[in-house]
């Protein structure tokens, strides 16, 4: 059986809540079976509304969501056999784990025998098993996780949401059920769309990620890809750090452009940029500028150090280059050969491949 | 061994509890002064009041002191006949002194509790007492009134020789105890105190019943909706609330009418014929309807109050797992909102069972209750020691009741909010 690649799909869907402000805008997202993608996005920027559209506690005011090839806008929540995770669980307070996992299979009028083999499976997948008579109440944070993702996963949905799940636990947690969730998902291969405002969880997770601002997506692509070819200066901004350049375009040619800042003039990679005289925002990440490196790339510059911030792994540094005060560069530990003090003034290169001209800000 | 490891000091070796209990002890006591003024409020204004209510109920000291050598003298009386010549001096004595002391007339009231007819035989005995030779006292009192030579009344008056009873309680579920100390239903056509316990607790629990089936879907509509229109409708449920009862009452009574606002509607829209417009008020339905709409609050806000707890997730959540609208509801929603509408349901009937106001001005004859009538004999026979006794037994009804929820549902799944 061959992967349908168009297993849920927004077609130009629409989404306003006042009829004046639209908080999705002509949405269009394919999302293939088995895939792990998640929306990205600040907060108010429709990706939670997207989720809801789908699970059918919302409408789309325009424009039809299609699963499985089938539209799905009149078929209302409890008949579409969509698993949901909730932010804060929603377990149910009053039922045990075993009640609250056998739920969705007992209104699906399945046997007991059946049931109980079902649970069983489901709380050993999360690693709970022996949990089943404890009220959610007498759960850790952690665990209520879990018994909500097994609850989900239990009638064997063909998709499953995730709404910010990992929003209330802490970061040790979190990133331990990030990598578990992942691993449920890589087991049994079922569709997981998965909303979040944390890149980090993000990029970890997902085969795909779609960015949105502003009832749009802005970039859909594999996390790599976003975070190394960021397609607009948002992007740039909300996917890990960014040392930007604002200025205006003097030369394009050769698939290389010229930008000319305030203070001297710096080659970039033109991806936003068409012609001469356009506004740009240049967009380095930090551990794409080296200091001093043993070959020579085209973007060579002279930079005083403002700021040194010890983190463990690395050393941050803040440097003033092209007038510039906010750029910042990140210094491996084992570097240690390197002259790193405050007011000391050292050599910056980066290549012009990594230096994206993108749209003004 | 193991009590020296158990007993932990702290650095200045004095051991752990005392210090802890030293350093808590300010605390405690500046608790306990923060609370001393409601508990003395509350002792004078109520434990004190009901354990008077409870000596009142079974007090009977006035009728002993009365009559002290009497009831000595009865002492040795077997009651099968007429007492003996000692009886009916030492009687002829103890009275002489109530009509000397012009008490004589609180003795004819209790007598007349006790059997009907003691009151004029009293007052003709004051009377004639006047005239009365020294000696054979037996044979100038009976020579009164013929019911002095009944022995039925003089049983009457032995029974009365204890200085505590407990007729009066008998006498709230129209019951006595009889000539031979036996404990009796009174005749059928006088049995009016059960009819009204019946009917109090009827009344209060279809009351209850009405204000949850009406409570409930708008204590939801108040959980659920935008804040905007949540408040106008909290308004809307609060504002009989602020309303003096009387005047809710009183509206009740040009509404419900057989000439009122209600009937005229009715005529209207063809339900009812003019002449023959029902009677909505001075009976049961009146009572229904009025208290129904005053209890209202009362049902709502604890329901609101838990059902503002409960987190919208949850029924999508139950949705989202496949269950219909009604089983997400049945299965998720109601479970948890059982506190709500324990709190609301024990309040609601715990107040409905002792109304008073209400029923009295709307309930005419067929709609009053029990606390009517305890407020009858408060106020109208003076018959304090049987008002006492009726409201004791109503607040021992109160009690089982939430006894019984405790056994059902569990005091700790009650929530006022």
């Amino acid at each position: 059986m061959s992967k349908n690649s168009e297993f849920v799909k927004f077609d130009k869907v629409d989404k306003s809540y006042d009829g004046k402000v639209l908080v999705v805008k002509d949405l269009n997202l394919d999302i293939s079976e088995g895939e792990f993608i998640t929306m990205l996005g600040p907060s108010g920027s429709g990706k939670t509304t997207c989720l809801m559209m789908l699970a059918g506690f919302e409408t789309p005011t325009n424009g039809e969501i299609y699963l499985d090839s089938n539209p799905i806008s009149n078929i209302p929540p409890h008949k579409r056999g969509i698993g949901m995770v909730f932010q804060n669980y929603a377990l149910f307070p009053h039922m045990t784990v075993y009640e609250n996992l056998a739920f969705p299979l007992k209104v699906r009028k399945i046997a007991k025998d059946e049931i109980d083999k079902k649970v069983d499976k489901a709380l050993s997948m999360v690693s709970l098993t022996g949990f089943e008579n404890r009220m959610p109440g007498q759960l850790s944070g952690g665990q209520q996780q879990r018994v909500a993702v097994a609850r989900a996963l239990v009638f064997d949905p063909a998709v499953v949401l995730m709404d910010e799940p990992l929003g209330a636990l802490d970061k040790n947690l979190r990133e331990s059920m990030q990598y578990e969730i992942k691993h449920i998902h890589e087991s049994i291969g079922v569709t997981v769309v998965y909303v979040t405002h944390d890149q980090g969880e993000a990029l970890t997770m997902s085969n795909r990620i779609a960015v949105f601002n502003d009832g749009k997506v802005q970039q859909l692509s594999s996390p790599d890809k976003l975070y190394e070819e960021p397609v607009n200066s948002f992007v740039a901004e909300f996917i890990g750090e960014n040392n930007t350049f604002q200025g205006e375009v003097s030369d394009i040619s050769n698939g290389k452009c010229k930008v000319k800042l305030k203070e001297g003039e710096i080659v970039a990679n033109p991806i936003n940029v068409k012609s001469k005289g356009d506004k740009t925002t240049v967009s380095i990440r930090p551990e794409r500028a080296l200091i001093n490196p043993a070959k020579k790339l085209d973007n060579n510059y002279k930079g005083k150090i403002e700021e040194v911030i010890y983190h463990g792994d690395h050393t941050r540094v803040r440097l003033n280059v092209l007038g510039n005060s906010e750029f910042i560069l990140k210094v491996p530990n084992s570097s240690q050969n390197l002259d790193i003090k405050l007011g000391n003034i050292i050599d910056i290169s980066w290549n012009s491949a990594d230096a994206r001209a993108l749209d003004p800000k | 061994m193991s009590s020296e490891t158990n007993k932990i000091l702290t650095t200045d070796g004095i051991p752990l509890e005392e210090s802890l209990k030293k350093a808590e002890k300010k605390n405690k006591i500046k608790a306990f002064l923060l609370v001393a003024p409601l508990l003395l409020f509350l002792i004078i204004t109520y434990v004190f009041p009901i354990g008077d209510m409870l000596f009142r109920s079974v007090d009977d000291r006035m009728v002993t002191n009365m009559l002290p050598k009497t009831f000595k003298a009865m002492e040795k009386w077997d009651g099968k006949e007429l007492p003996d010549e000692k009886v009916f001096e030492a009687f002829y004595f103890d009275y002489k002194k109530l009509v000397e002391e012009k008490t004589f007339g609180k003795l004819a009231t209790q007598l007349n509790y006790e059997k009907n007819g003691f009151k004029s035989i009293l007052k003709k005995l004051k009377r004639k007492m006047k005239k009365f030779e020294e000696g054979n006292y037996k044979e100038q009192i009976m020579g009164v009134h013929k019911r002095w030579a009944n022995v039925e009344y003089w049983r009457a008056l032995k029974r009365r020789t204890p200085a505590y009873t407990y007729s009066k309680y008998l006498k709230g579920v129209d019951m006595y105890e009889n000539e031979d100390g036996k404990i009796v239903q009174v005749p059928e056509d006088r049995r009016v105190h059960k009819i009204l316990w019946v009917r109090t607790i009827e009344v209060a629990f279809f009351v209850t019943v009405l204000c949850f089936l009406m409570a409930y879907p708008i204590a939801h509509l108040l959980a659920t909706l935008p804040m905007k229109y949540s408040n106008l409708l909290m308004i809307c449920v609060l504002l009989p609330f602020w309303t003096s009862l009387l005047v809710r009452t009183a509206s009740w009574m040009i509404l419900l009418q057989q000439q009122g606002i209600v009937n005229d509607f009715f005529v209207w829209i063809g339900l009812v014929s003019d002449d023959n417009r029902p009677e909505m008020m001075y009976n049961k339905t009146g009572t229904y309807v009025a208290m129904t709409q005053i209890l209202l609050p009362f049902m709502v806000l604890p329901l609101y109050s838990v059902m503002k707890t409960i987190s919208p997730s949850l029924m999508r959540a139950g949705k989202s797992l496949g269950g219909t609208p009604f089983v997400a509801f049945w299965k998720v929603y109601f479970p948890l909102t059982i506190p709500g509408i324990g709190a609301g349901c024990l309040l609601v009937f715990i107040l409905a069972i002792g109304y008073y106001i209400t029923p009295a001005l709307v309930g005419g004859a067929s709609g009053t209750l029990i606390s009517n009538q305890i407020a009858y004999h408060m106020k109208s026979t003076l018959d304090w020691s049987f008002a006492s006794a009726m409201g004791l037994m109503l607040l021992t009804g109160v009690l089982v009741i939430y006894w019984i929820y405790n056994k059902l549902v569990g005091v700790d799944n009650i929530k006022l909010g």
